[in-house]
């Protein structure tokens, strides 16, 4: 018997359930892809009601976006896309074989930049923020012009921004895990099915923010700040 | 018989392996998309800005469920289920928006503080 066999008797990870590994490769897509869907309404409220009150009070929304960094959206977008294709190219080392310090490695970096993106949330956007007194009910001291109304944009900001950070913090959880498995060589070609569906969370969350940033950053008329 | 087996094995040996050029391609679309979305907010376009930062959006979106989450190369079972959520969600938002859209009413947003908030509930309840 082979050490790899001692260590995990299925390594394949083959349900009993189900006919063949393709078929259980399919459940498992599609339930992620069902939990997906209840994630998209989840945010999906979200954004409607950001709709409303945009529509409601679109002046307020426009100067309340042009309060917030650019730089540091686009930069984030940018962050968010490159652990995509980290992740993307960890679950392809899995699929080609290739040795587990490869898919750790891109786990690896996939985390790191999860946790940039969180990190310049942070330091340059949040607490920026918090200083410039624009964290609406615990330090506000706005006064420019529609100051409910750009109330109400900080809030939509600080609440779709601070779930989506919510959602990348979990799914980091979920990396460490993945990485924990690798490093003790669990996947296979036969068998990667837990880093396929974490890897099409991972895609979710990047695609949330592919909207955020422009709802949120860039449809305010910055054009009409001149020198910034 | 022999044709339901052949088809078993293929879908358990053959799972798409999307080539790494494929993958850099689409982080190279993604990134330019970004790029050009924000170019694109510094110039006034009037309401079309919106239009325009919407389209990008949702380019850039088909380009990473279709390679990225591998929808291109999934069953059509999988894509019923997203086509079904993007369809509630556009439920959700259409139909929410005529009902908004179509009422004439005067909205007053209460300030985000306890003081405003407390009496204002408070008065509710009477």
């Amino acid at each position: 018997m082979s050490d790899t066999a001692l260590h995990h008797p299925n390594p394949t990870g083959f349900a009993h359930q189900f006919e063949e590994l393709g078929q259980q490769r399919e459940a498992g897509r599609l339930g992620m892809w069902i939990f997906l869907a209840t994630e998209i309404l989840f945010f999906g409220g979200m954004f409607t009601s950001y709709t409303i009150y945009r529509a409601l009070h679109l002046q307020a929304f426009e100067t309340g976006s042009r309060l917030l960094g650019v730089q540091f959206g686009a930069t984030n977008t940018a962050v968010l896309i490159c652990s995509s294709l980290t992740m993307a190219l960890a679950i392809r080392a899995a699929q080609t074989g290739k040795s587990k310090s490869t898919i750790v490695c891109y786990l690896v970096l996939t985390m790191i930049l999860g946790a940039a993106f969180i990190g310049v949330k942070l330091w340059f956007e949040w607490r920026h923020d918090y200083i410039e007194g624009l964290v609406p009910g615990i330090h506000w001291t706005y006064n420019g012009p529609y100051p409910a109304g750009v109330q109400m944009f900080m809030c939509f900001y600080f609440f779709m921004t601070g779930l989506h950070a919510l959602h990348m913090v979990v799914g980091i959880g979920v990396l460490l895990v993945l990485t924990s498995m690798a490093a003790r060589g669990r996947f296979t070609p036969q068998y990667y099915v837990p880093l396929e569906i974490s890897g099409l969370y991972w895609h979710f969350v990047d695609i949330v923010w592919i909207f955020l940033f422009p709802l949120l950053y860039l449809i305010g008329g910055r054009y009409s700040m001149g020198g910034h | 018989m022999s044709d339901s087996e052949q088809h078993d094995q293929q879908t358990e040996h053959t799972d798409h392996v999307v080539p790494v050029k494929t993958y850099i391609g689409v982080f190279l679309a993604l990134m330019i998309g970004t790029m050009l979305t924000t170019a694109v907010a510094f110039v006034d376009l009037g309401r079309w800005n919106t239009v325009v930062a919407l389209a990008i959006a949702v380019t850039k979106m088909l380009f990473v469920i279709l390679f990225f989450m591998h929808v291109k190369y999934n069953p059509g079972l999988t894509r019923i289920v997203i086509v079904g959520a993007f369809f509630w969600l556009g439920i959700m938002i259409c139909f929410s928006m005529a009902d908004e859209l179509t009422r004439s009413w005067e909205y007053n947003p209460l300030p985000w503080n306890p003081s405003v908030i407390v009496p204002y509930l408070s008065s509710l309840l009477q």
